[in-house]
């Protein structure tokens, strides 16, 4: 076989069904929720330890960086926390076929959405 | 043969652990949102409270094992199908396992300060 031959993959031709970007976006919110466990750790530390670090970490949690980071982790449990459910409700049995997977892919995605524009708003 | 069987074994029990982890997670979330949603805004007293009591400390405590046994079992899924060099990949799992371990150190550590008084 001739190896020199030219390959013209382009990659953004192709065109992947919601169900496949819902999976990988699962994946991507449950590696960024495993990033994510020592700040969820340390706001929990602060805010349990005595009434002088909650405070302290109220504050805290004015600042951008710490506002930036706590609405990237809220929105990926949010996330997870959605698809995973679907993910569920397809192992018992539910939105098998392809339309109704689709349509449970998409609303998923929506509805993921609407929760991360709330967060946006309770957070800032 | 035998390691083969292991290994299907093992498929079937992490596909199991996913799924009650899964759930334990969930439910917990779901009551924590809300709980923090009816408190707004939240005082110290009204969320120290809600983790001292007995059963919020066992809860806690099971759902952080919970997320750290889904977490071996999603991390350990990604780096199979991604890290093809073995060696990256068993550095890599041992870096995961370490720190899921420090962090169950820590919640008994953050625990421990609410058992005390």
């Amino acid at each position: 076989m001739d190896t020199k031959r030219p390959v013209n993959l382009d990659l953004f031709q192709f065109k992947f069904p919601p169900m496949a970007i819902l999976s990988i976006t699962h994946r991507i919110s449950g590696v960024v929720l495993f990033l994510w466990i020592p700040f969820f750790l340390y706001i929990l530390h602060c805010s349990v330890d005595s009434p002088l670090t909650y405070i302290v970490l109220q504050h805290a949690l004015q600042g951008f960086w710490m506002r930036l980071a706590l609405w990237i982790g809220l929105s990926a449990v949010f996330f997870h926390l959605l698809s995973g459910i679907r993910h569920m409700a397809m192992d018992l049995g539910f939105w098998e076929s392809v339309t109704e997977s689709r349509w449970s892919a998409y609303a998923t995605f929506v509805l993921g959405l609407v929760v991360i524009l709330l967060l946006v708003v309770w957070i800032w | 043969m035998d390691m083969v069987e292991h290994v299907d074994r093992r498929g079937w029990r992490d596909w199991l652990v996913q799924r009650i982890s899964a759930v334990l997670i969930g439910t917990y979330a779901i009551f924590l949102i809300i709980y923090v949603l009816l408190h707004e805004p939240m005082s110290y007293a009204a969320w120290y409270g809600l983790f001292s009591h007995f059963f919020m400390k066992i809860s806690t405590l099971i759902v952080l094992l919970s997320i750290l046994w889904h977490t071996w079992i999603g991390i350990w899924t990604v780096l199979t199908d991604y890290v093809k060099n073995q060696a990256m990949r068993l550095f890599l799992e041992t870096v995961v396992c370490l720190l899921l371990l420090a962090y169950l150190i820590w919640l008994l550590d953050i625990l421990w300060v609410v058992i005390e008084r």
